[in-house]
């Protein structure tokens, strides 16, 4: 187990240098100088640029500046904003709250609702329950985001009145997003929860512990559910990258603060360090849950605890 | 599902699609409006026989500028998808054919690309090349490589084995011969049929895009760039945001059904269930 984590880590971090190099040289070797742009949209002299240039260590050679951000990235120190002349940590910390509510939502959400169809389905199979719950997970799988959102704001707030159509605050205003948000997740988890409990159900030791009187409900859920999951563990991970990537569609959907809006006003101003750090933020997010996920195999099946 | 030969949702995805192209390459014979004329006196009209999708806040006709709009995503989409397909066929073909270093190194940075959400890798190719509907073709179809050289590299590893391509090895055919003339043929079915989903994903990236202000800008009709306009009075005029994205959804279903026909009628072990 130690060596499985250990190399999971180094494979993790290495990953993670990729990225941030890569984001690194991409944004400073293309043409487009951001200082000039900057200075010419505020109005500022020649001066001010070679000002700001040098206040910004931009006249440096590339491996220093390179070597400077890999230590500033240790420290947790991910340069200043362009525009607004803060701190990069400052602007996404603020902003970070704001998504993670929405995509954890959303996967427990995708989780929870996924779960409950594959297994309603692998019960019913065969039946018209099933049709249905298959139906729903095609159409939660097909649907892009940009046609539920719409859906949801016009029939839950504008013809329902039932939920606040934008904007955040309370758990009202969390609902709708992340419902529309966790669709696609849900429509894959339903498939493979019904397409698992299938290949389980029929197994030995549902059989025994059938025989052996317990009840239904514990075999379900206990029994067979357990050994269903582990694929399923995958996939959650897998799907958080894409509910990530569809974070940046909901918040402009329904005018959420958060960082796919922080991103996109950073790419239309140009603003490369931020840009830079929400990449990497969103990169380390993105490893870290798979990460986890990987490491969680471990306590659901004992087999690859020891392997 | 009745295995009598085509399946009944690739049907019904043909057809769509070849609505959706009928109208869209016959727009300008179709409606009597211009995409871009404006009507100060037909400001947000609700659907009816004169505006079937109803005018937006310009008193454009919406169903003109769906229909433009389907000329601009739709050859976004396939342009994207070449952009993706070219790179990745070459780079696919050699990993697979030749193996090795150059395998390895293809692969790692293959896995590497697709561990990232397509949307966040176009979002960031975009953000280096600076907004605007070329850049967002160009990011769409960067971003979507790596898919085409997985497939393409599998494909050709399973191809590699078969008596032909070792008959041809055996009788001396210059490598080149053998990877265009007994490879490439033989993968191009699977290819085909990620192409056509892949257009789909295209269609769905660069409208997400265009909708979050990078693509297209207004006034140019382009579905994302419409959602989002349309989105200040969706109280109001709920069409002018659901049309565009209505149409959107049934081109990008459409061709995911015809992609999936394809596949099952290609592949004849899928086909038995």
């Amino acid at each position: 187990m130690l060596t499985f984590t250990l190399r999971r880590v180094l494979s993790m971090v290495l990953v993670l240098w990729g990225v941030v190099t890569l984001t690194f040289f991409a944004t400073r070797l293309l043409p487009g100088d951001p200082v000039t742009l900057l200075i010419s949209q505020g109005g500022g002299s020649a001066e001010d640029i070679a000002d700001l240039r040098e206040r910004l260590g931009l006249d440096d050679p590339l491996p220093v500046q390179y070597l400077r951000f890999l230590g500033g990235l240790v420290r947790g120190d991910l340069g200043m904003s362009l525009v607004s002349r803060r701190p990069v940590t400052d602007a996404i910390s603020e902003q970070l709250p704001h998504t993670l509510a929405l995509a954890t939502t959303a996967t427990f959400l995708s989780v929870i609702i996924g779960v409950f169809l594959g297994v309603l389905a692998a019960t019913h199979q065969g039946t018209w329950i099933d049709q249905l719950c298959i139906a729903l997970s095609v159409l939660g799988v097909s649907i892009p985001i940009l046609m539920s959102g719409l859906l949801f704001i016009l029939l839950f707030s504008l013809v329902l009145g039932w939920l606040p159509a934008t904007g955040q605050g309370s758990w009202r205003h969390l609902v709708m997003p992340s419902l529309v948000l966790s669709l696609a997740s849900t429509g894959t988890i339903a498939r493979l929860v019904r397409t698992q409990m299938l290949e389980v159900l029929p197994e030995d030791y549902i059989t025994v512990a059938r025989a052996k009187g317990v009840l239904e409900r514990v075999i379900l859920w206990r029994h067979a559910l357990r050994n269903a999951l582990i694929p399923v563990i995958t996939v959650i991970g897998l799907q958080f990258g894409s509910l990530l990537g569809g974070t940046v569609v909901t918040e402009s959907l329904f005018s959420r603060r958060g960082l796919g809006r922080l991103v996109v006003d950073a790419i239309l101003w140009k603003d490369y360090p931020l840009i830079q750090g929400v990449v990497i933020l969103g990169a380390a997010i993105y490893v870290g849950v798979n990460f986890i996920v990987d490491m969680s195999y471990g306590l659901l099946d004992p087999r690859i605890r020891r392997g | 599902m009745i295995d009598n030969g085509y399946s009944a949702s690739g049907v019904f995805g043909l057809i769509v699609l070849v609505v959706i192209v009928l109208s869209t390459l016959l727009a300008p014979f179709l409606t009597p409006y211009e995409p871009l004329a404006m009507d100060y006196e037909n400001q947000l009209l609700a659907p009816s026989f004169a505006h079937p999708f109803g005018t937006d806040l310009f008193g454009r006709d919406v169903l003109t500028r769906v229909l433009h709009g389907a000329r601009i995503s739709l050859s976004v989409g396939i342009l994207a998808s070449l952009l993706a397909a070219g790179p990745g066929l070459v780079l696919g073909l050699l990993s697979g054919y030749y193996g090795g270093w150059f395998d390895q190194v293809t692969m790692r940075l293959t896995d590497l690309a697709l561990s990232f959400p397509s949307l966040i890798l176009a979002l960031g190719i975009v953000a280096i090349l600076s907004p605007g509907l070329v850049n967002v073709t160009i990011a769409v179809g960067v971003a979507g490589i790596a898919g085409y050289v997985r497939v393409v590299r599998g494909s050709v590893l399973s191809v590699k084995k078969e008596l032909y391509v070792e008959a041809a090895q055996a009788i001396g055919c210059r490598q080149r011969r053998i990877i265009l003339r007994h490879i490439l043929p033989n993968i191009s079915a699977s290819v085909l049929v990620l192409a056509t989903m892949d257009v789909a994903w295209a269609i769905l990236r660069a409208t997400s895009l265009s909708f979050l202000g990078l693509g297209a800008q207004p006034p140019t009709p382009e579905w994302g760039a419409m959602i989002n306009e349309g989105r200040e009075f969706l109280r109001r005029a709920p069409w002018v945001s659901l049309a565009p994205s209505a149409v959107m959804m049934l081109a990008v279903l459409s061709l995911n059904l015809v992609g999936d026909a394809l596949r099952d009628a290609m592949d004849p072990h899928t086909n038995s269930h």
